[in-house]
């Protein structure tokens, strides 16, 4: 039988339709239960693929033949092998192009609305590691914000719809992913923006991005309107565009709010994240639609892929938003966080200049999901 | 302390997975119980992978030490005789020398395991012995001294305790369980 290839692309489809997929993921248990592609109607099993160099024997019956099955592992050559093996013994199986290295970094992107004056706003869904970006097109003229650094996608979209980045934002300095802004800052001639009190540290020029900075593109204006919500980091800013859209960073979440230790000041942070959720982020209109920087959990997608709900909803759905109690409060976001980012120190110091690792090694320190999250 | 001393040394660098373990798989059938293989890999995702397969074939995987681009893997052969009766009248538990050490006595520890096992992970101050070698270095002790004996089950160490007895050595003492249930301090090559 056959050993059939299925791309990022295709099982992200499968995501965003909830069709049914089987995945024997080959991958050690640690990493597969530390981080694998999530779907509704997905089904797994985890088998090492070290375990079944002798054979395929004591797996095969647990193998449905009536769904369509992929094999996954880190980089593709033991899902390969494994597949082929399972082709010999009569099954048709799919393995995932470029392994879990390659979901890492596939980047989706989604129409979230349109803007008043005609331009559009769209959301890059990073599927396998929860990180969403944006870009606002008006007139010819481009906004990035929380670009990664799989910078040619965003290249390439700009080109497709004939419109020039001129200004690249990124909300806060990230410590679960390596952004792509200085470089297409750098490649595109645009005006690259930071939170100065994220950007303390950073080796190269920037542009102080602070609260109540308006930013316009395109002739037909769009205003990007910068507003200080620190409390993940010192700098946070969220952005509110064309009065409908507030990008909140790792703020606010649709499900979830953001941590305040990622950069070690959890205790001192408290007070300044529960500020910008509870006192800024009240007095903005509640039909803005929330359009935050991560996902955590797959449920937090909309039918069309998209991540977005509107604000009013979230002061009532989201848990992190209705804790009366400040102690209550203090106690989430500073107790039982969950693990740290893969690597997120070393992440810091690249999004700051201060290292310059190889895209082998970026790969490698983005490995897993984004955790910056706490529900 | 980068040389680390083991039996065979298989090249796998430059391969991706799962080349690296299949090779190590093959190595692996071509050792003598007990003994240690070196993996020098440059697939990154092989650390994690050496030590899951390890585990789940019976290994014991002791530790990698990288060198530039360069992760060298050390693995031990399980051998089925690590469970074995103890026949060394003179025992003493871990948390009992635990104690020892901790109360500063003037103690000599005699660590009886591959120096590979011993590199990664060991009790401070302990003496490395490799049981292979006892007999040709009993004159690197003192035949007056209290001597602890310890390796990784307590089985190594019993014979080590036998030999160090019949040569002539008075207070001899087995540790058991041994280092795999250890939980005092401890150091080592990466830390």
């Amino acid at each position: 039988m056959a050993v059939n290839v299925m791309t990022s692309k295709e099982v992200t489809k499968k995501v965003l339709n909830r069709e049914a997929l089987f995945i024997l993921d080959v991958r050690n248990e640690t990493d597969f239960h530390d981080w694998k592609i999530e779907g509704e109607n997905f089904e797994y099993l985890n088998i090492p693929y070290f375990e079944l160099l002798d054979g395929i024997e004591e797996i095969i019956d647990k193998i449905p033949t009536d769904k369509k099955v992929l094999v996954v592992c880190a980089k593709e050559g033991s899902s390969v092998m494994v597949a082929e093996m399972l082709s010999d013994a009569g099954l048709t199986v799919s393995y995932l192009k470029g392994g879990m290295k390659t979901w890492s970094e596939h980047l989706e992107p989604v129409k979230v609305g349109d803007l008043t004056d005609g331009g559009e706003i769209y959301q890059f869904v990073r599927i396998g590691k929860g990180c969403l970006s944006y870009m606002v097109v008006s007139n010819g003229e481009a906004a990035l914000i929380d670009a990664t650094r799989m910078t040619d996608i965003y290249l390439d979209f700009a080109e497709s719809i004939s419109a020039k980045i001129t200004h690249v934002f990124d909300t806060h300095l990230h410590a679960d992913h390596i952004s792509g802004g200085r470089t297409i800052a750098e490649k595109t001639g645009a005006t690259y923006w930071l939170p100065p009190k994220d950007a303390t540290e950073v080796t190269f020029d920037y542009q102080p991005l602070k609260d109540g900075n308006n930013v316009e593109i395109g002739t037909v204006k769009i205003n990007i309107h910068a507003l200080y919500t620190p409390g993940h980091t010192i700098g946070s800013t969220s952005f509110i565009v064309d009065e409908k859209f507030l990008l909140s960073g790792d703020i606010l979440f649709i499900d979830s709010i953001g941590r305040p230790d990622l950069a070690g000041l959890a205790q001192d942070w408290v007070g300044d994240l529960r500020e910008s959720l509870y006192k800024r982020y009240r007095g903005l209109a509640e039909n803005l639609m929330v359009l935050p920087a991560h996902f955590m959990i797959i449920d937090e997608l909309n039918d069309d892929g998209s991540v977005a709900e509107k604000l009013g909803t979230l002061f009532s759905n989201n848990h992190g938003l209705n804790i009366e109690d400040e102690n209550e409060f203090r106690k989430l976001v500073t107790e039982n966080l969950p693990p740290q980012p893969n690597a997120y120190q070393e992440i810091r110091e690249t999004n700051m200049g201060k290292i310059n690792p190889d895209i082998d090694q970026q790969r490698e320190m983005e490995i897993g999901p984004n955790r910056c999250a706490v529900r | 302390m980068n040389n680390i001393k083991a039996n065979v040394t298989l090249d796998a660098k430059g391969l991706a997975c799962p080349m690296p373990i299949v090779r190590t798989k093959k190595a692996m059938n071509n050792l003598v119980a007990g003994q240690v293989l070196e993996v020098q890999a440059t697939d990154k995702g092989s650390r994690a992978d050496m030590k899951a397969w390890s585990e789940s074939s019976g290994h014991h995987y002791l530790g990698t030490i990288e060198e530039g681009e360069v992760l060298k893997h050390y693995i031990r052969k399980s051998s089925n005789d690590e469970f074995n009766e103890k026949n060394h009248p003179n025992v003493i538990n871990n948390e009992e020398l635990e104690k020892k050490l901790d109360a500063n006595e003037n103690i000599v520890v005699v660590d009886v395991r591959e120096a590979a096992e011993y590199a990664f992970n060991h009790i401070p101050n302990a003496i490395s012995i490799p049981l292979g070698e006892l007999e040709d270095r009993l004159n690197e002790l003192n035949k007056q001294d209290q001597i602890f004996v310890v390796c990784r089950t307590g089985n190594r160490s019993d014979l080590a305790a036998k030999k160090l007895t019949e040569n002539g050595f008075t207070i001899v003492i087995n540790v058991v369980p041994g280092m795999y249930q250890w939980t005092g301090e401890t150091t080592g090559i990466n830390r």
